[in-house]
This record gives structure tokens, sequence and C-alpha cells, in this order.
């Protein structure tokens, strides 16, 4: 008895060392992958392209506000996070943290004083960051950005996700191995390193496009993980499969793949919601050389090496080509009789658009026959758009913020129901139906795109 | 009072298709562009989405994107005898209003003016003689020719994005096309629309009498599009809602599809709604303008906006209007045949014949703008003035623009106007007509023109424009003689009744009924400053640092629809303020 009461006790005293130590230990900070020499200086603009790619703006610059003065809230599934200041003002931004603090930020997630940062900052994906890139960083956001004083709300979360200790023992299970190793896809060829890199590290594509553990971290950051890029969920929208073999990269054109990242749309889809931002903010941006790395990693992440699939080149008028379909559905909104009342508020609310073959138009109305978003499981997406519409990001080679209204006003949810149900299985598609309860959900959860 | 603005180093008056087109080009130079527009911002969606833009009785019938007389209008009159009074109900034609101007209710019809338009004067006196221009006509030349406008010509068509069949490339004849257009440097960039089948008979029937149908030129598009500013148009569904609407479906070529997206991307480049014009100051020497003043609706006061450059770039009525009013060039004297702004204001000559078949029906809702099929055998250029005895021509087209309940449903001749007649008449009636209508020139005269009205002013006090007009019996000869060709076209097309509009002799101007909103003249371009408010680059002779876009340009009208000469001409402008003026800023000619 008294030896067992000694093995409790010795088990409670570890476990109270052990949680001391989790709480108060301070976290060893990864030292810098590459040994830089002191002089080392970024390029020219360096800097401000790893910001671009990173997308540190998608957070860090409020709508309406200063670049990089924080403040956007974001909601998570903990409550509502504030983005921090990182302009190189002293008091209120980052202006007086060093390197070694700053890559911790990126790396350990953890800031200037040691208090550990919640996952919102996708420091998971940033861990792979290069010691250059994190130097180029760390110059613009502390010389190059003009700073501004903005003090942000602190983020204060319910018990116990306010304990951020906590964040250690889910850092333990989440972070990799700091620094870019490339995975067996990336191994052979330095065009595929460069997009691995981009993808898993700076555009941290992973933070929304791979499926989520139970502990809410990714389930595998490069592709030597099964799970790596296979889709995630945000809010109730979905965040398509990049790998599947009906995925885009797999069944598309390496030129339309480019198309999306680059304008945000392309013969098969547009882009919209959180996707969007990221074409906006950042993926425009992208040089040539690595807009073709991010397209080659994702292509070859497939053992069949990506999809040849390109839209017809539109030499035909769009009437020629909708006499010309031979396709069931088509035909029959067409011959306009005895139509569903999906059918119906098809031809009375979509058709003038995306047209009775569901074709829509190269890069102006996308397609909705074998649309991912159309047919995925998670049909917020869907749901969403046809509530409130959605709007293509303006990038330089298309500037055109091409709108699709919201029909919220127009359609009840049975409605909407009917007319989404009649979408997930027209033209070939093969998606099961959605009943109004998903709709009013989608309708209270829903932000208005305009 | 008034508020000082830091300076510009351009002030556009006016973000219609010119402004915008301006904004553009001077925007790749570097300068700073500030662009004010009187009326209220405007984009696809949602200011013109679908349902909502489908309304006819809110956009047709009650004009919601025009403007509204009480804030803007002018007074009329026939002749010198009469006193103007007010265009207080909008009727004769329809000012745009707000950022897109024009250009986002137009039909999207986008015609070049034929070689020989461009040096009409020239033209009609090497071919038949000068003494045949009666002698209270006061046409002439542009200025310029097609050949030097044309690559300006095909960028405006290649902006816009425009379907049709070139009839004529360097010079060979291409079937299927218009034969009678002058040569073009390339195709259009997109294939003509699918014709309906009031269309297709029309073009039968030409066909077999010998004539050279071919598709109208079409801003709507036929399927998608990308343009050199990266802007896309999506292919038009004939919704047959074009004319007085916005476009709900980015098929209609307008500033807001074609160029605004871009434009604003440009850092250098902003704009301001709400913001009306209210004159172009000059420097005391009156020889430069220093920028101009403003009312901005919103803080309620009168804005200094200083700038090296001014673009006019209003309606070409309030580009003359404010010409006027800053006393730029001057104002041009009937009596005395002097002076030049105000000078050579003209219009449209136009008419048509409805075809009624009991036993058609046409589906007329089925639509756009400007499907449709035309011939060119009337044209200006093919046409024996001397033979004839009148100076001018017209397109003959047919095709519907619409099938709307309230204002396009054409019944025959002696229909009772409302009741159980009408009705029974809807009932019998409804999509079971086509029109072949003439669109045609219009003549300048001494007596047609503009000034500033000495009784009635708008509401920031400034006199209204005064417009005196009136038809003229060479243009109501040649609208007759169009009435005839149509008449022989009408006759082999077997329709139950036909019923023809044609201008009777001695018919005035009628400010109530729609005819169209082509008002041309009043600020004309020209080689010589005693007879031409602007020179062939569009700048003012008087000073040089402002330049008038516009269809206030033209010395008289051309048979056409005017967008293609009015984009055309803007690059053409811009590219001489680009590759000369600024270098050197003077007079260029």
């Amino acid at each position: 008895m008294i030896t067992f009461l000694r093995i409790l006790g010795g088990l409670v005293v570890a476990a109270l060392v052990a949680l001391l130590a989790i709480i108060y230990l301070p976290v060893r900070h990864t030292p810098p992958g590459q040994q830089l020499a002191a002089d080392w200086t970024p390029a020219p603009g360096q800097g401000e392209y790893v910001a671009k790619m990173a997308d540190c703006a998608a957070c860090h610059t409020a709508p309406g506000g200063q670049p990089f003065a924080g403040g956007l809230a974001i909601a998570s599934p903990m409550g509502t996070i504030y983005a921090s200041n990182i302009t190189p003002d002293a008091a209120t931004g980052i202006g007086d943290w060093t390197l070694d603090q700053f890559r911790a930020a990126l790396v350990d997630g953890v800031d200037d004083e040691g208090h550990r940062l919640y996952p919102a900052m996708p420091y998971e994906n940033f861990r792979a960051m290069s010691e250059e890139d994190i130097r180029a960083l760390y110059a613009y956001f502390t010389t190059e950005v003009p700073a501004v004083a903005n003090e942000v709300t602190p983020t204060r979360l319910a018990f116990p996700f306010n304990q951020r200790w906590g964040i250690r023992l889910w850092d333990w299970v989440a972070l990799a191995k700091p620094g870019f190793q490339p995975d067996a896809v990336a191994a052979a060829d330095p065009q595929l390193q460069r997009g691995a890199y981009l993808v898993q590290a700076l555009a941290h594509c992973g933070a929304c496009h791979t499926p989520r553990t139970p502990f809410f971290s990714q389930d595998g950051l490069t592709a030597d993980s099964a799970q790596f890029l296979t889709g995630g969920v945000l809010g109730n929208r979905p965040a398509p499969d990049l790998r599947g073999p009906d995925s885009a990269p797999q069944t598309w054109s390496a030129d339309d793949l480019k198309a999306l990242l680059t304008t945000g749309r392309n013969a098969h889809t547009s882009v919209s919601g959180d996707m969007a931002l990221a074409v906006e903010d950042s993926l425009q941006y992208m040089t040539d050389a690595d807009a073709d790395a991010v397209v080659a990693y994702l292509r070859a992440l497939n053992p069949k090496g990506g999809g040849s699939g390109s839209a017809e080149t539109p030499v035909a008028v769009v009437v020629d080509r909708l006499d010309a379909s031979t396709d069931a559905t088509a035909r029959k909104l067409a011959a306009g009789t005895d139509l569903t009342e999906g059918e119906r508020l098809y031809m009375d609310n979509c058709a003038a658009c995306h047209f009775t073959d569901g074709k829509g138009a190269t890069e102006v109305f996308p397609p909705l026959a074998g649309n991912a978003i159309v047919q995925s499981g998670v049909t917020g997406g869907l749901l969403d758009t046809i509530l409130y519409g959605a709007e293509m990001p303006s990038a330089a080679k298309r500037p055109e913020r091409l709108r699709m209204p919201g029909f919220a006003d127009r359609l009840s949810d049975q409605e909407v129901a009917e007319l989404a149900t009649f979408l997930r299985g027209a033209w070939g598609n093969t998606a099961g139906a959605v009943d109004a309860g998903a709709v009013a959900s989608a309708r209270v959860a829903g932000v208005p795109a305009n | 009072m008034a508020r000082t603005n830091p300076k510009k180093d351009v002030v556009i008056i006016g973000l219609g298709w010119t402004g915008s087109i301006l904004g553009m080009e001077l925007a790749d130079e570097g300068l700073e562009i500030l662009a004010l527009e009187r009326g209220a911002d405007r984009e696809t969606v949602p200011d013109f989405a679908y349902p909502q833009m489908i309304d006819e009785l809110r956009y047709g019938v009650r004009y919601g994107l025009f403007q509204k007389p009480r804030n803007s209008t002018l007074t009329i009159r026939r002749n010198l005898q009469e006193t103007a009074l007010p265009y207080r109900q909008l009727g004769s034609f329809l000012p745009g209003d707000g950022v897109g101007g024009a250009g986002v209710h137009w039909n999207g019809q986008t015609w070049r003016p034929q070689e020989v338009e461009w040096r009409l004067r020239s033209y009609v006196e090497e071919n038949f003689g000068a003494d045949i221009i009666p002698e209270d006509m006061t046409i002439q030349d542009w200025g310029v020719t097609y050949d030097e406008v044309e690559p300006y010509l095909t960028r405006f068509e290649n902006v816009a994005g425009i379907s049709g069949k070139a009839g004529n490339i360097k010079g060979v004849i291409q079937p299927g096309g218009n034969p009678f257009e002058g040569p073009r440097s390339t195709e259009y960039p997109m294939p003509p629309l699918v014709n309906t089948y009031d269309s297709v008979l029309f073009q039968q029937a030409a066909q077999a009498m010998g004539l050279h149908p071919f598709p109208r030129p079409s801003a709507n598009a036929s399927r998608a599009y990308v343009n050199e500013y990266g802007m896309q148009l999506g292919p038009c569904n004939y919704c047959g809602f074009c004319e007085r609407f916005g476009c709900a479906n980015y098929s209609k070529s307008s500033p807001q599809v074609c160029i605004l997206d871009a434009l604003k991307r440009r850092p250098n480049f902003s704009y301001r709604t709400n913001s009306e014009v209210l004159r172009i100051d000059k420097a005391t020497d009156g020889k430069t303008a220093t920028g101009v003043t403003y009312y901005d609706a919103d803080a309620g006061e009168e804005v200094f906006q200083p700038a090296d450059l001014v673009i006019v770039c209003a309606f070409s009525l309030h580009n003359v209007h404010l010409l006027l009013l800053s006393q730029i060039g001057q104002p041009y004297d009937p009596v005395a045949g002097t002076g030049v702004v105000g000078r050579n204001y003209s219009y449209q000559v136009l008419g048509g014949t409805n075809l009624f078949y009991r036993e058609k029906q046409f589906n007329p809702f089925v639509a756009t703008g400007s499907q449709g099929v035309s011939i060119d055998d009337y044209s200006i250029s093919q046409i024996d003035f001397a033979k004839e005895g009148f100076i001018g021509g017209s397109y003959i087209t047919c095709g519907h623009t619409g099938g709307r309940p309230i204002t396009q449903i054409s019944l025959p001749p002696n229909t009772a106007g409302w009741g159980a007649g009408w009705k029974q008449a809807v009932g019998d009636w409804y999509g079971r007509s086509l029109s072949i209508a003439a669109h045609g020139s219009n003549m300048s005269y001494r007596d047609c023109y503009l000034d500033l009205d000495p009784t009635y002013k708008d509401p920031h006090g400034r006199p209204l424009m005064r417009m005196t007009f009136d038809w003229k019996p060479n243009d109501i000869r040649m609208n007759q003689y169009m009435g005839d060709r149509i008449g022989a076209i009408a006759d082999t097309m077997g329709a139950d009744i036909v019923a023809a509009s044609y201008m009777a002799d001695g018919k005035q101007y009628d400010v109530r009924p729609y005819q169209t909103t082509h008002n041309v003249g009043g600020a004309i371009m020209g080689t010589d400053p005693a007879t031409s408010a602007v020179n062939r680059y569009l700048q003012t002779w008087d000073c040089h640092n402002v330049f008038v876009m516009g269809a206030s340009a033209f010395p008289q009208n051309t048979q056409y629809n005017p967008t293609g000469a009015v984009g055309g001409l803007a690059y053409w402008a811009a590219n001489a303020i680009r590759s000369d003026y600024l270098k050197n800023p003077r007079p260029l000619m």
C-alpha cells in the first residue's frame, strides 16, 4: 500500500513537474536552418515577394485598414482571433523584434515575449521556410513597410482555449521538423522542389486543402503523407481535393491550372470565397517560373503526372453550340416541356449565363457540368453561391471582377434546394440531393459576397 | 466657398466610353488622372443585375438610367423665329447618366462611316459639282481620312469586342460581308450573332433582288471574348433588354465590361462621381485652361480642380454646352455665319416599314440590340446625288431589338389604342410582324445649331443650352427615297399588311416621340479654325490643353450609329496626345 502510494505520489509529482515544465519552460527557439553571412542582404523586392507569396496581408491587413496593421477578426472553432500588427511600429507592431524573435514566430509559433501564437498563424507550414526568405521577410517588415500605430483588439478566447500553454501539446502533435525537406515527389527535380516549397511553405496550400486531424492539425505537410492536399473544409465551404484522380491538377492541362491560380478563372471553373482572396492578394503575383513550378508540382502529385483536359477553343458562336448539344439535360431544357421545379428554376434564374448545356462560357460563366464545387459533399460552397453570389478576383491579366448576383431574396429555401439538387444531377453530374434544412443553415451562415 | 483640390496632370470630364479610353491611354503615360462623373457609380452587379434590370416599366418607360430633365436639360426650337422652350419630358433623345454613360444603355450597333463620308464635301464637289449643295447646307470634310483613322477604328472594335463579318479586308471583298464598307485591316474580333427569323426572311428577299445583305456589326457578344486589357465579355443570350438597359450578362460592350476594372487597377487613375463640371477655367491670357470647376454634390460645394490637361468626354450636347459656358471658342452666329461653337448640330433621319403576317410567329422576345441583317446598297457611296436630288444615304436593316410588352408590341394601322379592341389586336398580332428600317444621314445647315438660351437657367444658375433644329427638304427627300426602296423589298415578302412610316414633305421636328440619341456636331472637327471648333486631333483651337471627344466632333451626321466613329476618334486623339502633344504641349495645328 505504501509502495503504491509512493508510486502514485511519484507519478503525481512527475505529472506536476511535467505540467509546470509545459507551462513555464521557455521554448527552445529553432536555430537558423542555414548560416548566412552577417552582411547578407536580400535581393531588392525579395521580402515583398515572399510576403505576397505567404499572403501575410490576407490576415494582417484588415479590410479598409492600413497594410499589415492587423485587426482583422478571424473566426475559428475556438472563438475570434484578432490578427496582429506586423508593421515596424515599436509600440503596437514588431519594430522592436529581433531576427531570432521574428524567426521564432514563423517557425515555432512563439511571439517576442514567449507567448504561444494560435495556429491561425500557419507556422505549421511556415516552419519549412528557408532562412533566406525569413531574413528577407524580416527586412521587409522591419524596414520597408511603413510603420502604423494601431493597437489591435487583444484575442480573448474562452477557457480552456485561453490557456495558451496547451498549444505546446498541440505543437508536439502538429509540427514537423523545421526546414524544407523535399518529399519523394519533388526529390529528383529542382523545379518540383521549388514548386513543393511554394505549395507547402509559403503559399501554405495545405492550410485549407489538407484535411484536419481530430486535433485540428493538418493531416500531412508533404506528399509523403497520403492525406496531404486531399481536400478540406473551410467554414461551410469545400476546399477541393488536389490529388485524387478527379481533381483539377489531375484532369486539367497545365495551362488551365496556371490560369486558375494566376487569374482566378479558366475554361473549367472560377475561384470564389477565400481562394478568390488568395488569387487577388497573392497568387496572381507569382513569377512565371514560380507559377510553372507550382503547377508542375501539383501535377506531379499524381502518378499519371497531371491531366491534359483543355476546354474547347471558343470558335463557334454559343447558339450553335447549344443547338448541337446531344446531352439529355440540355435537350430537355431546350425543349422546355414537363420540367421539374429544379429545371424550371434553372431556366428562370441561371440559364441566361450558364446555358442549357451547363457549360457556361470560357473564363466568364463557370461551367456547372462536372463542377467540383457543385458536386462536393460539402454543399455550403454551392448554396452560398446561389444565395449570395460570387465575385472573381481582379488580376493583372484578367482585371474584371465578374460577379454573379445572389438569389437569396428571390428563392426560398425549398426552391434553392430544388435547384441545387437539379444541378448536382444534371449533365452527367452525380451528387446527391440537398434538402431545405441545409439551405436554411447556409442562409444563416453565409456572408454576402457583394 | 470653393474648395481647391491638389493639382492633377489630367482631368477627364465624364466617365463613359471616351473618358474610359482616354483614362486608359493616358494612365499608360504615368500621368496622374482624375475623372469627374456627374452621375452615380454603376457596376454590372448590383446595378444591372438580373432579374431587377429586366423591368421595362422602370428602365424602358420611366428612363431609370437617364438624366432627369430637372437636373439637366436644354431648350429647343425649330427656327430662328420661334422662342425655345425647355425639353421638360424626355422624348426625342435620351442622354444617359452615370459611370459608363451612353455606353451602358445603347443597343450596340457599331459601324464605321464610309470612306467618302469622312470627306463628304470634297466627295460631293468632285463627283457631282458644288452647285448641287443647297445654299444653306454647311457640310464639310472631317479633316481626317478613313485611311488615317482605320487603325483606331479597328482598335476600338477590338477593345469593345464586336461581332460581325467583314466585307472588305485590305481591298479584297469578302463574301457575306458589306462590300460597300471601307477596307478593314482585319476581320471582326468575333463572328456575327445568329440571325432571328425576321432577319432571315429579309436576307432572303434582299439576296433575291441582287442586293448585298450582311450581318449587323454588333456589340452584343456572340461568344466569350477577352480584349487587350484582359477584360471579358460573356456570350449574349438574346434576352432583348439592350437599349435603355444595362446588360445583366456582361454581353453588351460597355466601359464597365471592356475597360473600367482594368483602369481602376491603375494607381495613377481615380474618379469621383456625383461631380458635375460647371465650367472649364481659363488662364488669364485665355490660351490654356487651368483646370475645371465642378459641383461636389456629396459635399454640397463648388471645387476647383487644377490640371495641366482637360479632356472633355461628356455626352456630345454637354460638350458643346461646357465650351459655350467656358467661352472656349467663338460662339456660332447663324445670321452672320461666323463663330464655331454650336455650329453644325445635326441629328439622324429615320423611317421604317412594318410587315404583318397572320400566319408567322417571330418570337420577338428572342432578340439583341444589334442582331439582324442590313444592306448598304443605298448608302452614301452608292447614290447618284445629282440624279436623285438629295445628298445623303441610309443603311436599311431588319432585326428585332426586343419583344417587350409595353413599348415593343407592333400593331397594324388603325388598331384601337386602348380597350377591348386593343387587347384583341395584341392577342392577334403580338410577334407577327417584322420591321425594315432606314437609318440615314442628316446634313448640317446654317440655321441648325446650338447656343446659350437667353431665358432659362439650370439648377447651378447657368444658362441652359438652346437647340435650333428642323428637318430640311434634302433630308426628307432622302428619307422618302429609302421608303420607296424598302417598299420594293417589302413587296416581295408576302406580308398580309404593310405599314410604312417616312417623312412627309414639310415635316417638322417633333421632340415628343423617341427617335434616336444620335445627336452630333456643335464642336466639330476640321482643319480651318474659321469653320471648326476643334482641329483634326480634337484639340480646341483656342486652348491647346483642352481636347473634346465624342460625336460633337461630327461635321454632319453619317448614315450610321455613331459609337464606332466616336471610339475610333478617341483612340486617334489619344495617340496624338501621347505621341506628340505631351512631349511639347502646344497647338498641334
